[in-house]
């Protein structure tokens, strides 16, 4: 395990492709470091990780980590580590997806990656916007908040991730934020350890697009808000008044089920013997 | 490996299995559609009897995905579909063209536009194999004309795929897929197996899309310890993504190429009685069967007739093509579409002969009649 910045920037990021391209305040960045951390504090064998991602900004991080890295088509990211996860479950496959790229076009190919609980770990960088087309609103977008393709308030009504994953069969499902690293990194090892199909929610921030046009003022306000905003669910589980009209963060399920690359395994080994 | 021996009444969707088994599939991922379910069917009871895997996914962008996915981590991978699942396939072909990842599309054509004609025969996606999805670029479809080809088809499919480092179409219609014929299995030891060229250098070395001599870059499987990056995006060799005009010119040229300047490897075709053949019918797939028992009807009329036969579609046989257009007085492209393959033909030969069509889109067969009547009232 790496505590050092620079050593776990050195080991895991190709640094020849840095800077990245993401904007000042972007909360995607500090979302990929705890994607980073959970994998050194695993220590898990970095030809062993496969991460794949659609199209957005948050699914720009693979080109800047040293991994067998996969970046796919819009929506579709999901659908290629499916494939990649059942042609070698040895692979330790982490999915990274924006919420338009998860949610919209994407969102079926989650829930039926939950539904079959295939062993992937999928983290949705949720800054509520679509950031990389410039800010048209996305299923996370909340209701009466601006878009450039919201102009009068958006009338969408938004998703919950976490509860569609669980909804969908999910195995595992935290929600994080850019403000609560820790957290997030702590989340993203119980995802990786959970062996079925793990959903954390990274709450992240667009400064560019939805901050500047809901008025959320600068990043430090942005930050604050998710500071003042989120209660921990072992916090809301003893004294649920804490949690009215918050943003529940933590742990919020866990249920084991029978996973799919090992349902399977059972039925090629019933011709091996 | 198929351990199948000997003979077996087979469909040429099952046959198709079979010559993908025999190729060395280990991976399958589909959704069902008419009529090419039977490919999915069969996958899903015999991968697993092989130590390969099936997945019914949740659609057919989602299966050509996963393809894909399996293919970077070594395994030899097929889908299957028909008409509008093609067309839902075709932005993942896109990038399986780009990335170079190789596997294997089989499109059993049905009736269309949209959901069309479901159990029909139709042979309306000549273009859409070429031209299916956006940008530039190379396409190897090959067009099985029996039960036996759709076999041997099938595991050239495999080895262009592998070779070349691209998706293959097996691009059949309704009639081949579902008629039922002999099928004689090929012992393994006859059956030449090609597989993608692997990386000699050490990881650090290795650059994922640099091209050798042949155009076609080593490839390296996810798990095998050589980190690299696979993007749809315009990359360069290392395979990050660049928006360098030269490179990106250059990659999309090398792409092109590295298929179309290796025609003659990839050209598979019958000459049916042409030797001596005035008038040429040029036929494919299920039409090709009929086009033949009017050639031999003609003939035994005394007409100097014959069939050209491209089973390797695309590639055009431009070639091959340009020659039979040297001796033929007359051409005849009949195919049920309105007329696909008939304007690259005409293209080619139209300067030197006439070159009629005969076509029908109402979901049944060309049959040997309407091409005897076709070509003995000049139409
Ligand atoms: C098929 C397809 N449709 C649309 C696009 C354009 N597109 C690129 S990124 C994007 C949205 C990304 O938003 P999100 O997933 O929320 O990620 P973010 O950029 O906010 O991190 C869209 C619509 C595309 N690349 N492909
Ligand atoms: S547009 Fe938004 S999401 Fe994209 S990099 Fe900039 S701040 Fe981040």
């Amino acid at each position: 395990m790496n505590t050092n910045c620079s050593d776990i920037t050195q080991n895991y990021y190709r640094v020849d492709k840095l800077p990245h391209i993401w904007c000042p305040g972007c909360g995607h960045g500090t979302l990929v470091n705890t994607v980073v951390r959970a994998i050194d504090k695993l220590g898990l064998n970095k030809d062993e990780v496969v991460i794949v991602s659609g199209i957005g900004c948050s699914s720009r991080a693979p080109g800047y980590l040293d991994f067998n890295t996969l970046h796919t088509t819009h929506g579709r990211a999901l659908a290629f580590a499916t494939g990649i996860k059942h042609a070698n479950p040895k692979l330790h496959v982490i999915v990274i997806m924006g919420d338009g790229d998860s949610s919209a076009i994407g969102g079926n190919h989650l829930i039926h990656a939950a539904r079959r609980n295939i062993d992937i770990t999928t983290i949705v960088f949720n800054n509520n916007i679509y950031g990389m087309t410039g800010g048209q609103y996305s299923p996370t977008t909340p209701y009466g908040d601006f878009a450039t393709t919201a102009p009068y308030g958006n009338i969408d009504k938004p998703f919950d991730l976490c509860n569609l994953a669980k909804g969908a069969g999910a195995t595992y499902v935290g929600r994080g934020t850019a403000y609560h690293a820790p957290l997030m990194q702590k989340l993203i090892e119980n995802g990786l350890q959970n062996k079925g199909f793990s959903f954390i929610e990274g709450i992240s921030l667009c400064p560019t697009y939805y901050g500047r046009k809901n008025k959320k003022g600068d990043v430090v306000n942005m930050h604050n808000f998710l500071k003042d905003n989120c209660v921990d669910k072992k916090v809301v589980d003893k004294v649920p008044e804490k949690g009215e009209n918050k943003i529940i963060i933590g742990e919020l399920y866990k249920e084991p089920k029978p996973e799919y690359t090992e349902s399977y395994k059972v039925i090629i080994d019933k011709f091996q013997e | 490996m198929s351990s199948e021996k000997g003979y077996k009444l087979l469909q040429g969707n099952e046959a198709c299995v079979e010559g993908a088994l025999a190729a060395g599939m280990k991976f399958f991922a589909g959704y069902p559609i008419t009529p090419s379910t039977e490919v999915m069917e069969l996958s899903a009871q015999k991968l697993p009897q092989y130590g390969g895997k099936f997945i019914q996914m949740e659609d057919e962008i989602a299966s050509m995905a996963a393809i894909i996915g399996a293919s970077l981590t070594g395994l030899k991978s097929m889908t299957a579909t028909s008409g509008p699942g093609f067309s839902l396939k075709q932005e993942n072909f896109g990038y399986a063209v780009m990335s170079e990842v190789p596997c294997v599309v089989v499109n059993v054509q049905r009736g269309g536009p949209s959901t069309g004609l479901p159990t029909s025969p139709a042979q309306g996606e000549i273009m859409q194999a070429k031209w299916g999805t956006h940008g530039d670029h190379p396409v190897i479809a090959l067009t099985p004309g029996s039960v036996q080809e759709t076999y041997e088809m099938t595991i050239e499919a495999f080895n262009l795929a592998e070779k070349y480092r691209t998706p293959v179409i097996m691009l059949m219609d309704e009639t081949i897929g579902h008629m039922r014929e002999k099928l004689i299995f090929k012992d393994p030891s006859d059956i030449k197996i090609e597989n993608r060229k692997k990386p000699n250098c050490k990881p650090e070395e290795y650059l994922a899309y640099k091209a050798d001599e042949d155009m076609i870059p080593p490839m390296a499987n996810f798990g095998e310890g050589y980190r690299y990056h696979v993007t749809g995006l315009t990359h360069d060799e290392t395979g990050f993504p660049t928006n360098n005009n030269e490179i990106s010119g250059e990659l999309i040229k090398r792409l092109s190429n590295k298929v179309n300047n290796n025609i003659d490897d990839i050209a598979y075709y019958e000459e049916y009685k042409l030797e001596d053949a005035e008038i040429v019918v040029i036929a494919f797939g299920g039409v090709s069967r009929s086009a033949k028992s009017a050639i031999d009807e003609m003939r035994s009329q005394g007409m100097k007739i014959g069939l050209f036969r491209p089973i390797t579609i695309w590639p055009f046989l431009e070639t091959q093509i340009n020659s039979v257009a040297d001796k033929a007085k007359e051409i005849y492209v009949a195919e049920m579409n309105l007329g696909q393959y008939f304007y690259e033909v005409d293209r080619v030969a139209g300067k030197k002969c006439p070159v009629k069509k005969i076509n029908k889109v109402n979901g049944e067969l060309i049959t040997p009649k309407e091409i005897i009547d076709a070509v003995k009232g000049g139409k």
